[in-house]
């Protein structure tokens, strides 16, 4: 292989890689250290929640806290590692020699790393950093916003154009470089679930980025767009909030349910069941996730006639989510099953999700929202979906992938340690605030009453054993790339039937030069 | 292999069956409300109509689950690789597609009849028979009565919990968080609306045992009502992140019998006439260092510390402000600093309140300025003479 065929040598690899495989790798790594990063701010969060009292840290830093963290868990952490997925994946899984923008890939990237070092750095900055939830409500995060909130708008505006580029860049890809014979219907359901969260982010980025410019100009240029003093209406932010939060939830999830629909039928050795409705749940789960924003605002008063719109809307959705669950559970059912680490988080994030479902469906009723709403009930909710709906749903892309990226096999002891110690310290953690939400205790406070303080402290408990599993994935990863035993099968899994399981492992520099043929 | 599945079957359920007797006992040890685990039915028609809501949706839940999880796990005990070589290899099938899209449709349509007359009752404001006006402030709640033919009545309702016992150098009580120097008091069986609205950030007012939440919003007045069945004393928090002291902004609701209900109004409205009066009336300056002192401890100590060293707010013994001119005194007080924590209390104190924990900061912590405010004096600043 000459030179001009494989990586360039140093830091200029890294730095001016069009490469897909270079950048994927780059986002993994990426999104593994921002992974680590708001995980030791959730464990700042749980060390102060370890008892009533305060002893750790003092609120307006606790407040620092849970919307760091919360900010740098979905837009550093979800987010960036779906995206390395999709670069490493799509091109192997649609038989492409490469993504079809590979200069704007390089910069949808590197705009990343100074974007959230911007962040960091705002809780160094005077007035301390964001402390206004990861909603960052207006009028707290504007009249009331420390000064660092110029820069956490910067930071979304620089996140925004990272994540459309790198969309447009995934559509690109898939329209236009499927391989002879991979038509629509042929495409493996992680890239259908990427082309569709890929729509949902050029959709609802850009109404994020009004949202912060409005913030922007009610900050330094006098508006009043969310100030009732002015004539503007605080509500009126929550609303252009949750039009893109609730679509970012799906953004979320769906390429987390691409994995699975991937990894199930491999380990179980049977193809997936219902494959078209389930590109068809998948896109109405889309549509629908455009209208029922204001299930997330049932006590700002609205009208009782949209209350009941919004209500519907959003029981409706269970209804496509339910199918893709059913076709999970029917796609293992009379396989043939094995259980390596990949399955194992596969079938955890199906179960745990499913969980999480449920209380969605809970959440969902209108009146009993009144009960439930700002609890941590709701925690418990978005933490049963996003960590072991999505960060379940990554760990399980990991164990099934890097064989294939880095030509190694990772310790399948390890991984199952890390599954089980994950699987107890996640329950640990989130199960008992279901309990701690219905008996009262709001969410975003700091120190609570006695009552609460058994449930919190399981619950801390539980969020260190969760925190310390993961330096044992890293640890796994690592050993796996330097001392792991070498596959050399192109088919890593029996069961593996997709494209990428056609290349040699580890797979080379360059791919699919010439594409293949799919029947 | 029947044998087996019925054990698999009874293991996957244990925890169901577990998590069902503790959601249906509601309590586990007789530690009672520290193990609380599900949502109090309250002391409303309303609440309990939400409790049985919660409940039906939740065993939905409980039965899909069980039916869902039960394939699931059978699956993969049943055919693992070992047990199970030659996997099947259907991949759809129309109808059971259909059917299980239609089934879960149905559930919630049956679902959504009993919320949507829920919903319609907790909308239905009408026909009070007292209003409250409710509104959050950075970090304390103002209650005020709105009282058709009189004086409305009204006050500030702030934390009580000691520091001490936040900062773990005293025992915490039991209604540690959940205290406050005033309570909000409603007369039982009465229909009682709460108009909800806030003065600088969001907040929510919450007490479950109502189960009214609602968002308090700058600017705009939101609706909610409730109809307390039991008399005592209900305790909620503040449910919408508002700032630092989020968490130390609870609500305290006392319900009473109504001749009980009616001698506290009378009493409140008699405190306040006193306040008219007192409004005229010339104060002497131990007087109003006398009355000052304890406005400045519930109101001001927390954030300029209790001999005025300072903390959040700055120091008043030897602040400029305090030993400077009046007018600037007042001024800082009155209307607060604007961007800074330093609220204004113009309305948040009385006139008598002001005047006094103005010349209480003037002449103690060592300040000797001598000089006094009376609280015409604040009446005329505020109207700008
Ligand atoms: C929530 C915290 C807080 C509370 C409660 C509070 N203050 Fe302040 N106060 C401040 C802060 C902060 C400043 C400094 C403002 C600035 O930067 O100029 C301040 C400044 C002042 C000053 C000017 C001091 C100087 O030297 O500039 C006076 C006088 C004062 N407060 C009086 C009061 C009184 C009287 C009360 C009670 C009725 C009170 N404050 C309650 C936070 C508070
Ligand atoms: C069955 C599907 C789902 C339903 C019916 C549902 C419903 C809801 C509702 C009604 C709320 C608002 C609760 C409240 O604040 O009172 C909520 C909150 C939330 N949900 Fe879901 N949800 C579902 C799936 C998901 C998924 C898949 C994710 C993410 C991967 C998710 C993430 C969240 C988050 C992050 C919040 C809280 C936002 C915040 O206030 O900070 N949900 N959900
Ligand atoms: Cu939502
Ligand atoms: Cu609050």
């Amino acid at each position: 292989m000459g030179a001009h065929h494989g990586p360039a040598k140093g830091l200029t690899r890294w730095l001016f890689t069009t490469n897909h495989k270079d950048i994927g790798t780059m986002y993994l790594w990426f999104s593994f250290a921002m992974f680590l990063l708001g995980g030791s701010f959730a464990m700042i969060i749980r060390a102060e929640l370890f008892q009533p009292g305060l002893q750790i840290v003092q609120p307006e830093f606790f407040n620092q806290m849970t919307t760091m963290h919360g900010l740098v868990m979905v837009f550093g952490a979800i987010m960036p590692a779906f995206v390395g997925l999709a670069n490493w994946m799509i091109p192997l899984m649609i038989g492409a020699p490469d993504m079809a923008l590979p200069r704007m890939n390089n910069w949808s990237f590197w705009i990343l790393p100074p974007t959230f070092l911007l962040l960091a750095s705002t809780l160094l900055m005077d007035g301390g950093g964001p402390n206004f939830g990861w909603t960052f409500y207006a009028p707290l995060s504007t009249t009331y916003a420390p000064p660092s909130v110029t820069f956490f708008i910067f930071a979304v505006h620089a996140m925004g154009i990272s994540s459309i580029m790198g969309s447009i860049n995934i559509i690109a890809t898939i329209v236009n470089m499927r391989a002879p014979g991979m038509t629509y219907m042929k495409m493996p359901m992680f890239v259908w679930t990427w082309l569709i969260t890929a729509f949902l982010l050029v959709a609802v980025m850009p109404v994020l980025a009004g949202a912060v410019t409005m913030m922007l100009m009610d900050i330094h240029f006098g508006t009043s767009f969310f100030s009732a003093a002015g004539g503007g209406d605080p509500v009126l932010f929550q609303h252009v909030f949750w039009f893109f939060g609730h679509p970012e939830v799906y953004i979320i999830i769906l390429p987390a349910f691409g994995v699975v629909s991937e990894v199930i039928p491999t380990f179980s050795r049977k193809p997936l069941f219902g494959y078209d409705s389930m590109v068809y749940a998948t896109s109405s789960i889309a549509f629908l996730s455009f209208i029922v924003w204001a299930h997330h605002m049932y006590t700002v008063g609205m009208p009782i006639a949209g209350e009941l719109f919004f209500m519907y809307a959003t029981m409706l959705i269970a209804v496509p989510t339910a199918a893709k669950v059913f076709n999970w559970v029917t796609t293992m059912f009379k396989g043939s099953i094995t259980l390596e680490t990949p399955m194992l988080f596969a079938i955890a994030k199906v179960f745990l999700f499913t969980v999480g479902g449920f209380s969605g469906l809970m959440l969902a009723i209108a009146p009993a929202d009144f009960q439930y709403h700002d609890s941590y009930f709701v925690v418990a909710h978005f933490h049963y979906t996003m960590v072991a709906g999505a960060i379940f749903a990554l760990s399980s892309a990991v164990y099934y992938w890097i064989p294939k990226w880095t030509g190694k096999m990772y310790n399948e002891t390890m991984g199952k340690t890390h599954f089980w110690i994950s699987f107890i310290g996640f329950n640990l953690t989130f199960f008992p605030q279901h309990f701690v939400g219905l008996a009262g205790m709001p969410r975003r406070i700091p120190d609570y009453n006695l009552m609460f303080a058994d449930f919190n402290m399981m619950s801390s408990i539980g969020a260190f054993i969760y925190g310390a599993s993961q330096l044992l994935f890293l640890f796994n990863i690592v050993r796996t790339i330097t001392h792991g035993k070498p596959v050399t099968d192109a088919k890593v899994w029996e069961g593996g039937t997709t494209l990428e399981w056609t290349v040699p492992s580890p797979a080379p520099y360059h791919t699919f030069t010439t594409p293949p043929e799919v029947k | 292999m029947y044998l087996q599945a019925r054990r698999l079957l009874k293991l996957a359920l244990s925890p169901v069956l577990m998590l069902l007797s503790l959601f249906s006992t509601g309590a586990w040890a007789e530690e009672g409300a520290r193990w609380q685990t599900n949502m109090t039915p309250g002391i409303t028609e309303v609440g309990h109509q939400i409790y049985d809501l919660h409940m039906w949706v939740f065993y939905v839940c409980v039965v899909t689950g069980i039916l869902v999880f039960g394939v699931m796990f059978y699956s993969v005990f049943a055919y693992r690789k070992d047990r199970h070589p030659e996997p099947a290899t259907f991949h759809e099938n129309t109808k059971v597609e259909i059917v299980w899209t239609i089934v879960p449709f149905l559930i919630l349509l049956v679902m959504v009849v009993p919320a949507t007359k829920t919903l319609i009752e907790i909308y239905d404001t009408d026909d009070s028979e007292l209003d409250i006006l409710i509104t959050g402030y950075q970090w304390k709640w103002k209650y005020e009565y709105i009282n058709p033919n009189g004086d409305n009545v009204s006050f500030f309702s702030n934390l009580t919990t000691d520091a001490a016992e936040i900062a773990n150098t005293e025992e915490k009580g039991s209604n540690y968080l959940l205290e406050v120097d005033e309570a909000v008091v409603i007369p039982v069986n009465k229909k009682v609306r709460f108009l909800v609205t806030a003065n600088d950030v969001l907040h929510a007012w919450w007490v479950p045992a109502l189960a009214v939440k609602r968002d308090a919003i700058p600017g705009f007045i939101n609706e909610a009502w409730t109809k307390a069945t039991e008399t005592g004393v209900y305790r909620g928090q503040c449910a919408e992140l508002c700032g630092r002291n989020h968490g130390f902004m609870p609500i305290v609701v006392n319900v009473v019998e109504e001749p009980e209900y009616n001698a506290w109004l009378a009493e409140k409205q008699a405190a306040a006439a006193e306040i008219k009066e007192l409004m005229a009336k010339d104060f002497s300056l131990d007087e109003l260092v006398a009355r000052g002192k304890n406005v400045y401890t519930s109101g001001c100590a927390a954030c300029h510390g209790a001999n005025g060293e300072g903390g959040v707010g700055k120091a008043i013994a030897g602040s400029p402000i305090a030993t400077g001119p009046m007018k600037d005194h007042m001024e800082v007080v009155v209307h607060g600093v604007p961007g800074t924590a330093m609220p204004a209390f113009g309305s948040q104190l009385n006139e008598v309140d002001l005047a006094a924990v103005i010349t209480y900061q003037r002449n103690s912590f060592g300040n000797n300025m001598g000089d006094m405010l009376q609280p015409v004096d604040i009446y005329k600043f505020k109207k700008g003479q």
